[in-house]
């Protein structure tokens, strides 16, 4: 029945662990990574090997750029992504591309086809092409590993970064991965000068660029023979073309077809497509996303169906892949409908009181990326934009700037802690040099908490867990040049409403950091706090704490006799209710009561 | 009831402990000489949403994603996620299906009402329905916590794997001081259904 036995070396990965794990068998030095799901994993894995070193860096530009110095110090680096991470990071690989490496170079991007955790759906293969990268793409955590460890003798081999590319479904699918010595570069670390290869003037850059297309060639010849690239002979009246997770569909939709599986997403074997296309009848491509193999595939002539059969929005599944290939209806039963259960803050987050203030306010927020982003959702919907890390700022001095008078005192920004130190700076420095007067708003909870609570800047501690020096919000938005930085405790919820009120109508720039720590911090979570309960016999109903949002608090519905039973009057619709095990004792809800009906438990 | 191959659904809210259940059983048929695959989603779905996993086993795993309508099992951490995703499972499928309910947000605050048919809605979904109260199992052993290991428990039943694999998959998987507890979760979920009361096809 089974075709693994139990021993030794045989683990169940992700594909991050796997990624991680390759790294370390790689002899992976520096890796350096701003979280973002569904990369996160890969550097908290690997951070727990011996000898490595890791890092958060404060976004992915600066996580790029370390492993660029890493590699030419000579040993091998790691960067990692998520997809949109890339696009902050795309200046120093687009060049990277140029100067090539010494130590083994690879940056890891992973992408989030169906948004589970992400503002777009952006295809990363397109940057492979775009910055002249070479990029494997694995369809499992095996291969995610055999991958990392190849990408960094490509590296190496041919003088260039390399890009691997995951998705979600294989960032956050397990699978068996077989586990390997570690090995490493065959040269000693070092910094060799060599001013025609590291210094990108013009004159050595437009030499390099020579370099890359010669690179490029020979990676095509590569890509011709290694056999990640290959062919897997079967029924030949179906060849489809794939890879990535897609590769996994094709081979349970169509276990009997033939198929042309691709490793290296960038450069392409065109001799391998070729010997394909004229072995079967019909080609289809099958992939996530847009049509960057189909692309290739047609420009070389050959007749093949890709798009118009397989949706080019959201990822595939084995079904989805039979049914556009086969054209035949596959009936399944059809979802129940149900309440929906969306994400929400967590019992005793600190945003939830400043959003709720800030709705009361009737003001404009422009928001930004991070759990905050939960508050555009009802009962709060109090968020009016979320385009990427760090755009709030800058949207809030635009649109100030667009309305003029109008818009005085009425856009807010709103941004989280390791999102301003990502990319947020740079809106606020702009907001005072060009004498702006929008009021930003700096949830600082401590924490990178969205991802699942990484340290950064502002936290006091690495990734490795030793403590370091914190970058000191308030001063540092000083320094900037905001005259105007308040800190509130934002569960003291009228204080912090008077000082919006205040900041919001002053025509100058200010801050106000919201201090207090996520409440799924281990510290937080150990602390004893107190817990509320609702007086039944005080609570008419009106519904004021409900429209918090909090989790923990529930609304229990009456009929007119169940009401009239609870010693209501016919006409309460219901009433509210604390749930113990949910309450987190943040004291955001007794002051919203106004019949005093809520009260801690004394016990 | 030995089962070459299966595909496990499992259903719940974030917090509730699904991830370590399936790493749980991942573990145990690893052990036991499966292939297995998982898929779940990280991040934005943690904070309270719905959350799922993909669980695969057999001699040979290429696709980590169930297709809906194909899975052997639904493991349900919570009522009305059973409901949710009551269209992953096959027809004659099994589930077993924690008896506790979570309000999601428009229930919590009064716009929606929970629903009070879930039970006989899934029984037109299947025959072989499992309703289990795992929430008052973990509070009898005072550890809320092992909610996730009693419904492994329960599900256990419904699994090609002996007893020994998951034991041997906790001991592995967990610190020290939490294994007892949660082998006694294990077997308080396993006595939850007994085997001669499980309707088999």
């Amino acid at each position: 029945m089974s075709v693994l036995v139990k021993k030794e070396g045989i683990r169940l990965l992700s594909g991050n662990e796997a990624i991680a794990r390759g790294a370390f068998e790689a002899g992976v030095k520096v890796a350096s990574a701003y979280p973002g799901t569904p990369s996160t994993e890969i550097l908290e894995n690997f951070v727990r090997y011996e000898g490595v070193y890791a890092e958060w860096a404060p976004n992915e530009k600066v996580a790029v750029e370390v492993a660029i110095g890493a590699s030419m110090g000579g040993v091998r680096a790691l960067a990692a992504m998520k997809h949109v991470g890339v696009n902050v990071a795309a200046d120093p690989i687009f060049t990277a591309s140029y100067t090539g490496v010494r130590g083994g170079l690879v940056i890891v991007t992973a992408d989030d086809p169906e948004l589970h955790s992400s503002q777009n759906e952006q295809d990363n293969r397109h940057y492979a092409v775009a910055a002249k990268i070479p990029m494997l793409e694995p369809s499992d955590s095996f291969e995610a590993k055999e991958f990392t460890r190849l990408a960094f003798e490509l590296s190496e081999k041919y003088d260039t970064p390399v890009f691997l590319r995951t998705t979600t479904r294989i960032s956050h699918a397990k699978g068996v991965v077989r586990l390997g010595e570690p090995s490493g570069p065959a040269f000693p670390p070092g910094f060799t000068p060599d001013p025609a290869k590291w210094v990108m003037l013009p004159v050595n850059a437009k030499r390099r660029h020579v370099v890359v297309e010669e690179r490029t060639k020979a990676l095509r010849e590569f890509a011709e023979t290694w056999d990640g690239n290959r062919i897997e002979w079967g029924d030949r009246s179906l060849g489809i073309v794939t890879s990535g997770v897609s590769y996994q569909y094709v081979k349970e939709a169509f276990p009997d077809a033939s198929v042309l599986k691709i490793g290296l997403a960038w450069p392409l074997p065109e001799r391998l497509f070729r010997e394909f296309a004229a072995g079967v009848s019909r080609v289809v491509v099958v992939e996530e996303l847009d049509p960057h193999l189909e692309t290739h595939v047609k420009a070389l002539g050959i007749p093949a169906q890709g798009k118009e059969l397989i949706p080019i929005v959201g990822e595939l599944d084995p079904r989805i892949v039979r049914q556009a290939i086969t054209g035949e209806a596959i009936p399944v039963r059809a979802p129940e409908p149900v309440p929906p259960r969306p994400p929400n803050l967590c019992p005793g987050c600190p945003h939830r009181g400043l959003f709720f203030a800030l709705k009361k306010l009737k003001v404009t927020v422009t928001g930004d990326i991070g759990c905050s982003t939960l508050a555009a959702l009802p009962p709060l919907g109090a968020m009016d934009s979320c385009i990427c890390m760090g755009a709030s700022i800058g949207n809030a001095h635009g649109m100030e700037k667009a309305l003029g008078k109008d818009g005085a005192g009425k856009v807010v920004a709103v941004i989280g802690d390791s999102t301003f130190l990502h990319s947020g700076v740079t809106g606020l420095m702009n907001v005072v040099y060009n004498r702006g007067g929008s009021t930003t708003i700096l949830l600082d909870n401590d924490i990178t908490a969205m991802t699942g609570a990484q340290q950064n800047p502002a936290t006091g501690k690495t990734l490795h867990g030793e403590p370091t020096r914190r970058t000191d919000l308030p001063a540092l938005c000083r320094a900037l040049g905001v005259e105007h930085v308040y800190t509130v405790d934002p569960h003291d919820m009228k204080r912090t409403e008077e000082v919006l009120r205040r900041e919001v109508a002053r025509p100058e720039p200010s801050v106000i950091i919201t201090k207090a720590p996520c409440a799924l911090l281990p510290d937080h979570r150990r602390k004893i706090r107190p817990v509320y309960e609702v007086i039944a016999d005080l609570c008419t109903g009106c519904k004021a704490c409900s429209r918090l949002g909090c989790p923990a608090i529930e609304w229990v519905p009456f009929t007119p006799e169940e009401a009239v039973d609870a010693g209501k009057k016919a006409t309460q619709k219901g009433m509210a209710r604390i749930s113990p095990l949910l309450c987190d004792g943040c004291n955001q809800c007794p002051p919203l009561c106004k019949f005093q009906a809520i009260l801690e438990i004394k016990s | 009831m030995t089962v070459p191959k299966g595909d496990v659904f499992l259903a719940g809210v974030g917090g509730q402990g699904t991830l370590l259940a399936s790493e749980v059983l991942c573990d145990a048929f690893l052990l036991s000489g499966f292939d297995v695959k998982k898929s779940e989603v990280h991040g934005m779905a943690q904070r309270g949403g719905s959350v799922t996993t993909h669980l695969r086993f057999g001699p040979k795993v290429f696709s980590p994603l169930i297709e809906p309508g194909k899975a052997d099992l639904l493991i349900a951490f919570e009522k009305m996620e059973a409901l949710r995703f009551a269209h992953y499972l096959r027809t004659g499928g099994a589930m077993v299906v924690n008896a506790q309910e979570i309000l999601p947000p428009s229930v919590a605050t009064g716009q929606e009402r929970y629903p009070r048919d879930v039970a006989e809605r899934l029984r037109a979904v299947t025959d072989r329905l499992h309703m289990v109260d795992a929430l008052a199992a973990a509070l009898s052993m005072r550890e809320v916590r092992t909610v996730n290991i009693v419904l492994v428990g329960a599900a256990s039943h419904f699994l090609p794997l002996p007893e020994a694999a998951y034991e041997e998959a906790l001991s592995a998987r967990l610190q020290e001081k939490f294994v007892a507890v949660n082998v006694q979760a294990f077997r308080a979920g396993r006595a939850l259904l007994q085997p001669l009361t499980v309707k088999r096809h």
